[in-house]
């Protein structure tokens, strides 16, 4: 099972979701943002970061990238991709899904354990969870404030579409606590908290994120 | 503005130039001309200018650092000595790990965020330099009152700032340290540290060898940001008086940074160098001669070639610019080719400025003239001396024979009440706040970060190898002591890496001082120099390099002496590292170390605005029985956390507080003294029943004193008859920066 990680100059956490590729039993396969090849790989992450310096706004430049061309062709056919942080970001910006990431809402970049729940266990990345399991991972961002008109919102709830909701206080000012969302069709999944950064007790607050990289190799096998 | 020529220069002898302002003195300037044979030119006297400063030269505290060398001890660690961006030093498994910090405390005064950003840019370009990877940053900080108008303008930019670079670049921000002091007031201090690692093959050096060779500049375009005394120059010919014509602080960019780091990875890589230097303080004027000075001494340079971002800088202007991410190369014409594709690849201005010729001088050219004809190590390496006067401040003696006058707690509610104001005080309470804006996270091999010890951090995925760090200094000891300041901030750094299990390696520093023109701050320099050097030689831990930061001063007021000491070890199975906190409740708790009453300079004196007394001495040998004892009891301990600044109270209150378990513990003797004295050479150790005896063994084999002080446990922290919920005592600790800065 292969696993394209795209590295956007300014990508941060492509090594990170590399090694939780590799920790889920994948093997991670780098793809560069200027190649519109996807060299065969079964799902795509674009990882957290800071691609091209968040000039214009986050993901705004990214999504035009030749890479992207490609994902958002393939996901549209079912690909499943998961957007991390700055990759959540990309996929706003791209329409793979809807809504917009804002400044937190205390203005300062937040950095820390975030505990949330994951509500939809049916999307390509989160198979693996019990539903509304709570777990914890790394926030860590200065733009993670889900935001959305409120048609969108009340769509993405009765929908199911919301992945996970902050627990506690809102960090960061999301509305309805949104801490992930996916498409329609469950192949997209985007995420504000990093669950690459909780795969090894050793490095992170947890191993709760691998559950994310086994989900999607569960799903790859199921089709 | 005419162009000034080496040959106009030459028969133009008796041209008044505008050396003072440039901030040269009349011998330094008389020796240009000397070592020239004729005037400068105005690049040329440039160069020098911003070459031969304080902060360039050493030229106040060469005389004394020289100690390093002279006094260092027998290490075969040593690969990179100090003299090159950042010293480098073998941690075993063909590895090898470099670190240093800098200090950017003008630039962070006068526009917090920049300032703090650039230091991060500047000290993560020097590591680079060396052919490393950074993999990670820390920050040791001073700032005026907490509560002063202006730190409120000061400290959030610099943390902002610090957090803003540092996080886009992708280092992990793993310690520092936060104190206030009235003395920081105008003059805050903003050192960043970075530590980086490369196989041994890897290390590169700034050297321009090989005749031939090209001199390469990537990176940044260059514009007129950092441009100090030379906007002096500039307008003093056009007759003008007024405000600098450009800004002086460097505005960074830390994207530019990040795709810099990855391209000159991937060209180091693929070993497409023969020397290489980042373009920092000094700029051009600095790499060029560094480089050159560095081989056989022969570079022509054509200065028109550098690209740049404001098309009307002058070549003065352009030597001297400070523009932010860039670095000069010194490649072969062979590997030339695939190295403007890598360039291009990360989408990197690239650009050949000259080559390296078999001369003996630096000569740069403008649109074909002549502007520069040195020989490089006068710019670079061989700048004036100073050999300044120094005298021990005539108040010392009164200061060290004052009796201390601090009201002790006496009572149960007096002893409560001092824990909840010492705890609560700006410099002792929990600094999430700062930490929280900081990623500690990215690279995925971050095993400490602040609040733990010292920061620590993998280097090898598969066989466990990490290395760690701690950056240590108490100014108040050394504004007592300066000799026995700096033997007790190296010993703090030490203990702090093998608390965790590292096993400390090499030191580096940062020096921050008042004016070295004021004989009693001469004085605390080189006694602080003095005692770091007898330390180092004591501990057998030697010095790669360091940074030195004079003029941190207001009017007659310096700040207190600030040696910033950074401790770096290395633990061979990072699985192994230990916490500062225990996370289960049934341990015993133990002291290592005695209680003496150290409360001259200690916190609790501080917030009586006490400043007298004496500073405790250094016990080297008994801190390195200390550290020895900690390694060997790696195996046998649950957590263990470092007393310092805030005495046993501070290591309490951080011990149950981190995992929400609380402690009972009782204490011999005079209560108030035992909990806020700061002796040094003390950790508190927690372990499990049946370890205990093992514990008592090695402590006795080691000839360190150990005292059973309690028990882990329960919801409240409770010393002899007082006892303070954990919510109670966690909101003091934790509510003090929100409050401040929130």
């Amino acid at each position: 099972m292969k696993v394209g990680v795209v590295t956007f100059p300014g990508s941060l956490d492509d090594q990170d979701a590399a090694r939780a590729v590799r920790f889920a039993g994948a093997t991670p396969v780098s793809l560069w943002h200027r190649d519109s090849d996807l060299h065969g790989v079964d799902a795509v992450i674009l990882p957290g970061g800071f691609s091209y310096g968040d000039y214009l706004r986050c993901g705004a430049i990214s999504r035009f990238a030749p890479v992207m061309t490609s994902i958002i062709e393939q996901a549209k056919s079912g690909l499943p991709v998961l957007g991390i942080c700055n990759g959540f970001q990309i996929l706003c910006e791209s329409h793979l899904l809807p809504g917009a990431l804002t400044r937190n809402q205390g203005l300062h970049f937040l950095c820390g354990p975030q505990k949330i729940r994951i509500e939809n266990t049916t999307s390509a990345w989160t198979s693996n969870f019990v539903q509304n399991r709570e777990i914890v991972i790394p926030l860590k961002n200065g733009e993670g404030s889900f935001q959305c008109d409120d048609s969108t919102l009340a769509q993405l709830e009765s929908e199911g579409r919301v992945i996970a909701r902050y627990m506690g206080e809102n960090p960061n000012g999301s509305r309805n606590l949104i801490a992930g969302i996916t498409n329609a069709r469950g192949n997209v999944v985007g995420i504000m908290p990093h669950p690459e950064h909780a795969i090894d007790s050793l490095t992170g607050p947890s191993t709760d994120g691998l559950a994310f990289f086994t989900s999607v190799l569960n799903s790859l096998v199921g089709k | 503005m005419a162009l000034d020529t080496v040959a106009i220069a030459s028969t133009t002898p008796d041209q008044v130039q505008p050396f003072a302002e440039l901030g040269l003195k009349g011998d330094e300037y008389q020796r240009i001309r000397e070592i020239l044979g004729r005037r400068p030119s105005s690049s040329e006297l440039a160069m020098y200018s911003v070459m031969w400063s304080e902060h360039c030269s050493y030229k106040s505290s060469k005389v004394h650092l020289r100690q390093f060398g002279e006094k260092a001890p027998k290490s075969d660690a040593l690969l990179v000595g100090i003299g090159e961006n950042a010293g480098v030093v073998d941690v075993g498994q063909g590895y090898a790990v470099t670190f240093k910090i800098e200090s950017h405390n003008h630039p962070s005064f006068i526009e917090p965020y920049q300032g703090a950003a650039t230091g991060i840019g500047g000290i993560v370009r020097d590591i680079l330099t060396m052919g490393a990877r950074p993999i990670a940053v820390m920050d040791p900080l001073r700032f005026g009152p907490a509560d002063a108008p202006d730190t409120r303008r000061v400290l959030p930019g610099v943390i902002a700032g610090i957090g803003g670079y540092g996080n886009c670049l992708g280092l992990p921000n793993i310690g520092g340290e936060i104190i206030f002091d009235q003395t920081y007031a105008g003059n805050p201090l903003v050192n960043a540290l970075c530590v980086g690692v490369m196989r041994h093959e890897q290390i590169k050096l700034a050297k321009a060898s090989g005749p031939g060779n090209l001199v390469v500049l990537f990176g940044a375009k260059t514009g007129g940001d950092g441009i100090g005394g030379v906007s002096v120059l500039a307008s003093e010919t056009f007759g003008a008086s007024g405000p600098a014509k450009r800004p002086s602080v460097q505005v960074g960019d830390p994207f530019t940074e990040k795709v810099l780091i990855e391209c000159s990875l991937e060209i180091f890589a693929e070993d497409l160098v023969v020397g290489i230097q980042d373009l920092g303080g000094a700029g051009l004027s600095c790499a060029t001669s560094e480089l050159a000075s560095g081989g056989s001494g022969g570079m022509e340079v054509e200065l028109e070639k550098v690209p740049l971002r404001d098309p009307s800088l002058s070549p003065e202007e352009i030597l001297m610019s400070e523009s932010q991410e860039r670095m000069c190369a010194i490649v072969e014409p062979s590997k030339i080719a695939r190295f403007l594709e890598i360039c291009e690849k990360w989408d990197v201005t690239v650009t050949v400025i000259g080559k390296v010729t078999d001369g003996d001088r630096l000569i740069i050219t403008w649109h074909g003239e002549v502007i520069v004809d040195v020989p490089p190590r006068t710019v670079a390496h061989e700048g004036p001396v100073y050999n300044r006067p120094m005298a021990k401040p005539g108040y010392l003696d009164q200061l060290n024979a004052k009796v201390l006058d601090i009201p002790m707690p006496k009572n149960n509610p007096e002893i409560k009440a001092a824990i909840l104001k010492l705890m609560s005080s700006a410099n002792m309470a929990d600094k999430s706040w700062v930490t929280a804006q900081y990623d500690k996270y990215v690279q995925g091999n971050t095993i400490q970060s602040q609040p733990q010890d010292s920061g620590m951090v993998r280097i090898d995925e598969n066989t466990h190898l990490g290395v760690a760090i701690s950056t240590d200094a108490n100014a108040s000891w050394s504004y007592l002591n300066p000799y026995e300041g700096a033997k007790l901030a190296l010993a703090e750094a030490a203990r702090n890496i093998a608390t965790a299990g590292a096993k400390p390696l090499a030191v580096t520093n940062c020096l921050n001082f008042g004016s070295p023109e004021d004989p009693a701050v001469m004085w605390q320099f080189a006694e602080t120099v003095r005692g770091l050097a007898d330390g180092c030689l004591e501990m057998g831990l030697p010095v790669t390099g360091g940074n030195v930061s004079f003029y941190n001063q207001t009017g007659d007021v310096a700040i207190l002496p600030t040696p910033i000491i950074g401790v770096l070890g290395v633990i061979q199975d990072v699985r192994t590292h230990m916490p500062m906190s225990f996370d289960v409740a049934d341990l015993e708790l133990y002291l290592l170390g005695e209680t003496r009453a150290d409360l001259a300079g200690s916190q609790w004196a501080y917030l009586h605005n006490e400043r007298g007394g004496q500073a405790p001495l250094a016990h080297l040998k008994n801190e390195m029985s200390l550290i020895d004892l900690l390694l060997e009891s790696q195996s046998l301990c649950n957590a263990r956390h470092d007393v310092s600044q805030g005495g046993l109270t501070a290591t309490l209150t951080e011990m149950v507080l981190e995992n929400n378990i609380g402690a009972t513990v009782t204490l011999e003797g005079d209560l108030a003294t035992a909990l806020l004295s700061e002796t040094p050479g003390r950790v508190v150790v927690a372990v499990h029943k049946e370890k205990a005896q093992p514990l008592i063994a090695l402590a006795s084999k080691h000839k360190i004193a150990i005292t059973r002080i309690g028990d882990t446990g329960g919801k409240s922290l409770t010393i002899n008859d007082v006892a303070l919920e954990l919510n109670e005592l966690r909101a003091a600790f934790t509510g003090t920066f929100p409050k401040l800065f929130g």
